[in-house]
Formats: C-alpha cells, sequence, structure tokens
C-alpha cells in the first residue's frame, strides 16, 4: 500500500531532532534506515504525523573501539559493521551476527540503532545486545540516560524508550581475546528473520573450565534473553560432549517460545535446543 | 515537498508529497518506469535503484531522502545502441522471461560487480537473496552474473 499521509523533517542537530519528537507528543517518529518503519507505514500498522529523519547527524555514524569495548553509533548501518575489518578481534560474536542480518539492499541501509528500537524479538542486534550486557544510550527531551540491554526490551516491538528519545549509540563491553564463542541461527531463507538462533561465549579459567557463560536466545519468545539454567550448568564445567548434550536438553525445557505462522512453540523449543548445542560445539572447538 | 537530485546522470527537481517513495516518485513523477514495484513493503527486491554508488530498495525509501543524492536507475545501465555485457549476459543465459525481476537483478548484480568483479557464486547467491524471481528458478540469473564478470575487472589486473 501507499504510505499514510505525512510530514518529513531532516533536522541537523540531535538536540532539534529531540524537540520535534518531543513537540509531536507521540505522533512523531525517528526515521533511520527506513527498512522496518516503512514497511510498517505501507502496512499502516502505524500512521505518525511526522517523520523525524536522522541521517543528518553523522556524529551517530560511529564505530569507535577501545580498551572499554565497541561502541556502535546508532546511525551505523550492517554494512559498515561488515566492512569494518577492525571488528573481527574486536567483536567476532557481534560480526558474526550482523552476517545473518536481512539482504544486501537492506544492509545498506538498515542501522543498529533502528533495529534496538524496533525490537524485532527475530532481530539479531537486540539478542547480540542482551547476550552481551550492552549498554544503550540515549538522548531525550529529559536529557542523557543509559539503559541496559537486560532492561531495554519489553516485549515484542516494544522497549522502555520514550517517545521523544532519540538512541545515540550502543555500548559492548570489551571482548578479551580468548573467549570462547558461538553462533548459529536457523531461518528458511538466506537473510529472514530467524526462527531460532543463539548468540553464546563464555572465558575459561586456568583449569579449562567455563566461567562467565553468557548464553542468548534469538527468534523464540517474545524478545531476546538469556539461558541462566543453561550458563549456570556450563559455569565451572569443561564444555565437552555430555555437558553440549545437557546444554541443549535443559535450553528446550526452559525456553519460553512462542508460536505464530511460522512454527510451533514445540518446535522452536527444539530448535533452540539444537541451535544451543550446534553453537556450543563451534565455541568449544 | 520541493526535492532535488540526480538521476541517470541529470539533475532533476520534483514537487512531491512528504510520503512519497522514491519508486513512486521515479515511475509516476519522473516516468522512469523501468523501476518495477512488487510488494511496496521490502520483500520481493523488483524495486532496486543504486544511490550513491550502494544498491538499496526504492520503496523503502522516501523520495525526500534522496536529496543531494546520485540515483542510477536501470535506465541509466543501459544504452540505446547495443546491450551493455550484463544485458547481454541475462540475453546468453535466459535469465529473464517475464521480466519483472530484471530491473532489480540488473541494478543489484551491476552495484555488486563494480565493487566485487571477482566474487564467486556463492556470493552472487546470497546477493541475488533479496530480489524474487516467479519465473526462472534462478540458476541462469547466477550463471549470468557469473558470465558478466570479466566486463567489469579493471584492465590492469582484478581490479
Ligand atoms: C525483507 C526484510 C528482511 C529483514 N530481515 C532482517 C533480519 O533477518 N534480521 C534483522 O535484524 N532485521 C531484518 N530486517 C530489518 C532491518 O534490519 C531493519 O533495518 C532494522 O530492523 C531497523 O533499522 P532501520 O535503521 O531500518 O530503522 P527504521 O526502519 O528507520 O526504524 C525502525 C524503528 O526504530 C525507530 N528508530 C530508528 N532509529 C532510532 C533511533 N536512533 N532512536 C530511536 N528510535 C529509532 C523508528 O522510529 C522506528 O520505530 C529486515 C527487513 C526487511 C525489509
Ligand atoms: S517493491 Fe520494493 S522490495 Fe518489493
Ligand atoms: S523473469 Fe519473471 S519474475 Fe523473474
Amino acid at each position: 500500500m501507499k504510505l499514510p499521509p505525512l510530514e518529513y523533517a531532516c533536522p541537523t542537530s540531535l538536540s532539534e531532532a529531540v524537540a520535534l519528537l518531543a513537540a509531536g507528543g507521540g505522533e512523531a517518529r525517528a526515521l533511520a534506515g527506513g527498512q522496518s518503519l516503512m514497511p510498517m507505514l505501507a502496512f499502516r500498522v502505524v500512521a505518525p504525523a511526522l517523520l523525524v529523519d536522522l541521517r543528518k547527524l553523522p556524529e551517530l555514524r560511529e564505530i569507535e573501539i577501545s580498551a572499554d569495548g565497541v561502541r556502535l553509533g546508532a546511525m551505523v548501518r550492517w554494512r559498515d559493521i561488515e566492512d569494518d575489518e577492525r571488528l573481527t578481534a574486536a567483536h567476532p560474536l557481534l560480526k558474526a551476527a550482523v552476517a545473518h542480518v536481512a539482504h544486501y539492499q537492506i544492509r545498506n541501509r538498515g542501522t543498529v540503532g533502528g533495529s534496538i528500537a524496533h525490537a524485532d524479538p527475530a532481530a539479531e542486534m537486540p539478542g547480540i545486545a542482551v547476550t552481551c550486557d550492552a549498554e544503550i544510550a540515549a538522548t531525550g527531551a529529559a536529557g542523557q540516560r543509559t539503559i541496559r540491554a537486560a532492561d531495554f526490551f519489553l516485549s515484542a516491538l516494544t522497549t522502555a524508550l520514550k517517545h521523544d528519545e532519540i538512541i545515540t549509540e550502543i555500548r559492548l563491553p570489551a571482548w578479551p581475546a580468548k573467549r570462547r564463542w558461538g553462533f548459529r541461527e536457523f531461518a528458511r531463507r538466506r537473510g529472514d528473520f530467524a526462527m531460532a538462533a543463539a548468540a553464546l561465549f563464555y572465558d575459561q579459567d586456568a583449569a579449562g573450565k567455563a566461567i562467565n557463560a553468557h548464553v542468548g536466545m534469538i527468534g523464540v519468545g517474545d524478545r531476546p534473553c538469556r539461558l541462566p539454567e543453561v550458563e549456570a550448568l556450563l559455569n565451572g564445567r569443561t564444555i565437552d560432549e555430555a555437558t553440549i548434550e545437557r546444554a541443549a536438553e535443559i535450553t528446550s525445557a526452559t525456553v519460553d517460545a512462542q508460536e505464530d505462522i511460522h512454527a510451533s512453540a514445540a518446535y522452536r523449543r527444539s530448535l533452540a535446543g539444537t541451535m544451543v548445542e550446534r553453537a556450543l560445539r563451534s565455541a568449544a572447538a | 515537498m520541493p526535492t532535488k537530485f540526480e538521476v541517470n546522470g541529470k539533475p532533476v527537481s520534483v514537487n512531491v508529497e512528504a510520503r512519497t517513495t522514491l519508486a513512486d516518485c521515479l515511475r509516476h513523477h519522473l516516468r522512469l518506469t523501468g523501476t518495477h514495484v512488487g510488494c511496496e513493503h521490502g520483500v520481493c527486491g523488483a524495486c532496486t535503484v543504486i544511490v550513491d554508488g550502494d544498491a538499496v530498495r526504492s520503496c523503502l525509501m522516501l523520495a525526500a531522502q534522496a536529496e543531494g543524492s546520485k540515483v542510477v536507475t536501470v535506465e541509466g545501465l543501459s544504452n540505446d545502441e547495443a546491450l551493455t555485457p550484463l544485458q547481454a549476459s541475462f540475453r546468453r543465459h535466459h535469465a529473464l522471461q517475464c521480466g519483472f525481476c530484471t530491473p532489480g537483478m540488473i541494478t543489484t548484480a551491476h552495484a555488486l560487480l563494480s565493487e566485487e568483479p571477482d566474487c564467486d557464486a556463492d556470493r552472487v547467491r546470497e546477493v541475488l537473496s533479496g530480489n524474487l524471481c516467479r519465473c526462472t528458478g534462478y540458476i541462469s540469473i547466477v550463471e549470468a552474473v557469473l558470465d558478466a564478470r570479466s566486463a567489469y575487472k579493471k584492465p590492469n589486473g582484478n581490479a
């Protein structure tokens, strides 16, 4: 369908953009890559009176890598992450996950901030944010604040962001060089949203036992989540075949799964276990 | 809203409603009907055009967002006299039947080959995964794109 009638503004400063959103009182929406918002407008799922385009805010386009970790400006595109060679070492899990996001043309426009704000339960970036304890920085009429990813995603397409807030960056904590990690996703077609995906990592103590295990699940429940029971199993253990099989069983038994047109909840639970199993096997390899 | 950009090397100036997509602007306002609109919500790839060097879906972009950009449509990738090497390769390999998806395939393939003239079959398949074709079964399209690579390689080596 054609889009509903709307106004368009393209501010050149963050404060101006925030002021436009605040003045719109919930009827104004930020426009980043448009790769989720434009389809929602075409389906008339949303019909804001004003779109506030963020494309003239170059400060939101930076990727900064330091001892503190990786800072992704909200307007960093999938394509930019794909092209940034430094990220292969600085955050291999991010790089691997983003390789699964959407198709070529969409990757040239879709952004990390847009994906986080959109909060599709099957999107990779929110899942990485939750798995890695990321922080989401936002600026609104009341000033700046930082929201932990664990507190940000409330349910499908629903976040803790206020209508006048703009995400400015996503901060991923530093990635130790020796960290073990795995990412496995199942989708029917390359580039489609995940039917289930597992993102995980752990560090190892001097004896080679797993510590600090983080196991994240994407596309299974109504938002990305961690699997504390699986993490508890992994911590303190050698990641051998028996542990991997047990982790898959616990995943299927404990994960909160949604049913939709693509798959039943039972299928998703089973698939979730398989994804954790494969991701762990690649982490341990 | 008045918007200026460049299409196929020529400056254009249009006055469109803010909600007008770049696809509709090209087709209805600029009468460049080579760009096809299949789904209008980002899944089919028929509307692919090249904006500042990047292949993008023109149904997922407002015309207003093209302000100041250089847009290349499928019309800009042909010439009147003869088929371009990419077009000739599509013909040779029977990479089109009804032709509805073809503008999106050509623009996407052109963007890909311009940046990666050495891409392999896997990469071609990955890139074309965002373009739907109801007729060909894709194999002939992948072959046509692979066969056109030589035309994109720089004369002094492998680009
Ligand atoms: C066919 C298709 C397949 C796709 N497949 C995948 C996939 O496999 N995985 C995946 O993750 N995504 C997928 N996507 C979605 C794509 O990655 C989007 O680009 C992304 O979800 C949203 O980013 P955007 O920049 O396009 O945001 P937009 O569409 O511009 O905005 C999305 C929402 O976020 C808000 N917003 C945007 N930026 C900000 C900001 N900085 N601060 C506050 N609010 C903001 C907007 O107001 C809007 O509500 C797909 C899209 C399509 C069309
Ligand atoms: S018409 Fe744009 S992707 Fe289908
Ligand atoms: S040739 Fe008919 S859709 Fe591709």
